[in-house]
């Protein structure tokens, strides 16, 4: 078979004379309406494949067709879209804007500007900020920032506290937050806009110092004013949901939502059950913390066993209400009762609690300059002007030279140019920035040019050294809040299997000592601590043993003896092992294994 | 001055007991024409430095040791690269040699030798490159073309001269040495071309004929798939890297300097020079990959490893093929791989685990034998 093959979807479909007619023909046909927009084709001249495709999946863009030098969309047509007399689909439709896929975009020859139009041009972007994705054009002023930046910020655009729904009251999320006060940035994109970033903000517009105070904002961390706080910058409200569900178990027994009897198995104490009310379910507004019920269920119970009476299950259901989590507090917001796919009733019980910043909460501007909170000053400890503005939130400039971000430092001076009268920026990726209008609104106010001030001390009213930097520019509060993250413990659960403390937050679990941590303490001949590590303050315990045969022996309590109940004899002696490795003993007499313990005195 | 070398002798010989033989030596060579109290002053010095340079009693230099070669390691992970060298063959480098050499691999994925030569023959570069020459393994088919006639069921054999001459070999010889090769005489030799009639019934025995044929080596070393010559780095001369490695009937040929053929190939120094070779080739193959990453590892970890790798007699890989899998105690191994196989042989043989070790410690929960865990307290009376 000879000529180029041809691929539909990467499927071998045929053959093809004139690979290059054939590519323009699918074009023109696709441009004229003959085809599917969503068809994308190109042609491989190395490997002599014209390669079609119409599937689901492809990431595509749209940019202007370019004809001999000249792009299709004109003067004329933008006339018509401003008057309103055609749109977007319209100019899809004529072939004038068309959509390419990461394919055929190769086989493109795109231009950036009008200006360098030439006639071996295929296509001209419609702007060059669409290059970048949804996400990203959202971050102003990109292209004065390093790539790695921007590609954190466009990260840490999605972790931002804001209004994520509007509906968000009558919504059961397991988790969501809601900023108290959003607010629009100053400075914003066209693609913001475009999306309507602007109706459901994530952020606030903060003044903004740059300048070391007292060490506290050492390693990215932030100072915030505390008066701030006070007044609601940076608040949100954190919304947790609990559901239970009323299952049926084979056998026509089912789980109760209700307030559990008193004589129950597992029953949690009155105390536990202040909130929740007769139906088993919590009640609106009323304070809850870790532990407490918010809704009341029991289980039947677990095994089967032979019912001599009727009464008797009553009394063996188990408890199983769904309980607050540990170290959490808040107010029950609302309480849903509905029904669940397999039929069954289902509650959820959303609790709300209110988030103050406070010190390791996680703060991020737009240009990936992220950090925590490393003090909260009160407000007549903050640097101030000479008009008496204090800044919102003092930021370290260790953390710029390194990372690049001028468009952080850039939107400082233009968010604060703004905000004198208020007024809105643009700025979009690639645009051009008026740095003299800027510099004219700062100077009709009195300000310096540059965004300097000076700023006295707060505490002394000493005047600082050098002037520094001010402004405004908006800050995003991440979801990444320390209340939900700090975690400690000293004693508290253990596994039931292993006797070894509980792993993570959930559980009020221990920190893990593994084993490289293990090689470290043997590499400086620490024994003892190991042991302390490994030992004392995990799964301790004191077994008894039999010397004659190395079984592990009893205490019977009642009869007051200890002995050995394979060999019977009474010289048993407590050692003292790891639970882990009594376990490890049972399990090797469990395959077959006898292991048998020899004793000898300590040397 | 003569009393001085007496007094000076008898100086070193309270040290001779303290110190390393080349130590003293070198503090002999070093202090000469010194008085004597200054040489006092300087061995009690050097005592006391060496002193202080001794591992104490119950340091865990295992782990130790581990750590120090596996901090550098991680970082080593990310940044093997690979070069296109031209003379330069292309080694292994970084992480994965390494892993090979504790590994100690049947072969190493690039086994390289080098081959330095007396030192009369090393300076003249033409005799080097002859050299070179004569042991590469060459088979037949870069000096032949084989036809194969089915007709009449033969195989023409037909040498090429001109490379025949440029490896210095008479056709006579080829001919004597192929009939060798495959036990068979030539039927015929018409000028260059042998004639081979093996007698075989079937087309498929011929074909396998031909590929013995093939096969056959009419010169140089097995293995050696190529020898290139490199200049020594001090400038004095030239010396031979190799593609491949055959220690062993390298060394039986005449002209090269037996003492400084190096093979990368630790195995194959096991087999050929014995467990002592085999060590240092360890040494010198693991510190030249930490060299060449620009690792700063102190050498005496790596001995050790070579050390704990060779210390049966016979270098065996760390792992569970080898040290950790051989451990004396029964739940060191049954903690490190293979848990239940080790607890069910040492049930059925009936170990017992004396509990000497770091591991078995812990899993019991008892102190470790190093450090702190290594003294006892002992009462008199």
């Amino acid at each position: 078979m000879k000529g180029s093959s041809v691929y539909l979807n990467g499927k071998l479909i045929g053959f093809h004379q004139k690979p290059g007619e054939l590519v323009e023909a699918l074009k023109t046909k696709r441009r004229k309406g003959e085809l599917p927009q969503e068809l994308n084709v190109c042609y491989y001249s190395d490997m002599d494949e014209v390669y079609i495709n119409t599937d689901a999946g492809r990431a595509r863009r749209p940019v202007i067709v370019v004809e001999n030098g000249k792009p299709k969309l004109t003067e004329e047509h933008i006339e018509k879209i401003k008057k309103g007399e055609i749109g977007w689909n319209d100019l899809v439709e004529q072939g004038i804007v068309e959509y390419l896929d990461a394919e055929e975009e190769e086989m493109s020859y795109i231009a950036i500007t009008e200006e360098e139009l030439t006639p071996e041009h295929t296509h001209i972007e419609i702007h060059p900020s669409l290059i970048l994705g949804s996400v990203a054009s959202v971050a102003p002023m990109p292209h004065h920032n390093s790539s790695p930046r921007v590609t954190m910020a466009s990260a840490m655009l999605k972790q931002a506290l804001g209004i994520y729904q509007s509906n968000f009251m009558q919504r059961m999320d397991t988790q969501s937050h809601i900023l108290h006060y959003p607010q629009k940035p100053m400075v914003s994109t066209m693609q913001s806009r475009v999306v309507g970033l602007p109706r459901r903000p994530a952020g606030q517009n903060v003044v903004i110092a740059i300048m070391p105070f007292e060490g506290y904002n050492m390693e990215d961390a932030i100072v915030l004013n505390k008066a701030s706080i006070e007044r609601g910058l940076m608040r949100s409200e954190f919304y947790r949901t609990y559901s239970a569900e009323e299952i049926r178990y084979p056998g026509g027994q089912k789980d109760r939502l209700e307030l559990p009897n008193p004589e129950i198995q597992g029953y949690r104490g009155d105390e536990a059950y202040r909130c929740i009310g007769e139906d088993g379910i919590a009640i609106p507004e009323t304070y809850v913390e870790g532990g407490d019920v918010l809704i009341g269920r029991t289980s039947p119970p677990r095994f089967l066993e032979e019912v001599t009476e009727l009464s008797m299950m009553e009394e063996k259901r188990r408890e199983n209400s769904i309980i607050m989590r540990h170290r959490e507090e808040g107010v029950v917001d609302s309480v849903m009762i509905t029904e669940a796919p397999t039929g069954n009733k289902l509650i959820k019980v959303r609790v709300r609690s209110q988030k103050i910043p406070e010190i390791g909460d996680k703060f991020a501007s737009r240009h990936g300059q992220k950090g925590v909170v490393g003090m909260i000053v009160p407000q007549h400890d903050m640097p101030f002007n000479e008009d008496g503005i204090t800044p919102d939130l003092i930021m370290n400039p260790h953390a710029v030279p390194s990372r690049m971000t001028i468009g952080h430092i850039l939107e400082v001076i233009c968010g604060k140019a703004h905000s004198f009268k208020g007024t809105e920026m643009d700025a979009t990726a690639f645009e051009p920035i008026d740095y003299g209008g800027i510099k004219e609104m700062l100077l009709k106010r009195g300000f310096r040019a540059d965004g300097k001030e000076v700023l006295y001390n707060g505490k002394t009213g000493e005047r600082i050294e050098a002037e520094i930097f001010t402004g405004v520019i908006y800050y995003q509060k991440l979801k990444h809040l320390v209340s939900n993250k700090i975690h400690a413990r000293s004693r508290g659960p253990v596994q039931i299997l292993t006797r070894q403390p509980t792993e993570g937050r959930a559980r009020e679990g221990g920190l893990r000592f593994g084993e490289m941590e293990r090689d470290t303490l043997i590499g400086h001949g620490a024994s003892m601590v190991l042991v302390e590590r490994l030992l004392k303050e995990s799964d301790v315990i004191e077994q008894l043993i039999c010397e004659d045969c190395g079984e592990v022996a009893i205490d019977d309590q009642i009869r007051k003896k200890k002995y050995c109940p394979v060999c019977g004899s009474t010289r048993v002696t407590p050692v003292e092992m790891s639970y882990a490795f009594k376990l490890l003993l049972d399990e090797m007499k469990a395959s077959c294994i006898k292991p048998k313990l020899v004793l000898k005195d300590k040397a | 001055m003569k009393v001085m070398i007496t007094t000076n002798a008898t100086l070193f010989k309270k040290y001779r007991d303290k110190l390393p033989e080349s130590i003293v030596e070198e503090l002999e060579e070093k202090t000469k024409g010194m008085n004597a109290k200054d040489i006092k002053r300087i061995a009690e010095q050097v005592l006391a430095e060496y002193i202080a340079n001794q591992i104490q009693p119950g340091e865990a230099v295992g782990t130790i040791a581990a750590q120090s070669i596996g901090e550098p390691g991680t970082q080593m992970t990310m940044r093997t690269f690979h070069y296109a060298g031209v003379a330069e063959l292309a080694v292994p480098q970084g992480l994965p040699r390494l892993i090979e050499i504790v590994d100690l691999r049947r072969k190493p994925s690039m086994p390289i030798m080098e081959i330095h030569l007396e030192p009369e023959l090393r300076a003249d570069k033409e005799r080097v490159i002859e050299f070179a020459e004569k042991i590469e393994d060459v088979s037949l088919t870069e000096f032949a073309t084989i036809e194969e006639n089915f007709e009449d069921k033969e195989i023409n054999v037909i040498l090429k001269e001109d490379v025949l001459v440029e490896h210095g070999i008479k056709l006579e010889d080829a001919v004597r040495k192929l009939e060798k090769e495959v036990r068979r005489k030539a039927k015929k030799v018409e000028g260059n071309t042998i004639i081979f009639k093996p007698g075989f019934a079937t087309l498929s025995s011929l074909r396998r004929f031909t590929e013995r044929i093939l096969e056959t080596r009419l010169c140089g070393i097995k293995d050696i798939k190529k020898a290139v010559v490199l200049q020594e780095p001090d400038g004095s001369g030239w010396f031979i890297k190799t593609d491949g490695t055959n220690l062993k009937d390298i060394l039986k040929l005449d002209g090269i300097d037996a003492s400084r053929v190096i093979s990368n190939d630790i195995r194959e120094i096991y087999e050929t020079l014995g467990v002592e070779a085999a060590r240092n080739a360890i040494i010198k193959e693991a510190k030249e990959v930490l060299d060449t990453q620009g690792l700063k590892v102190n050498p005496r970890h790596v001995m050790l490893v070579a050390d704990v790798m060779c210390y049966k007699g016979e270098p065996e890989p760390i792992g569970r093929q080898g040290i950790s899998g051989s451990k004396s105690s029964v739940l060191a191994r049954a903690a490190f791989e293979e848990t239940v196989k080790h607890l069910h042989t040492a049930s059925i043989r009936g170990h017992e685990d004396k509990l000497k070790g770091v591991t078995e410690n812990i899993i019991v929960g008892q102190p470790v034998p190093v450090g702190t865990g290594r003294v006892k307290l002992g009462m008199k009376g």
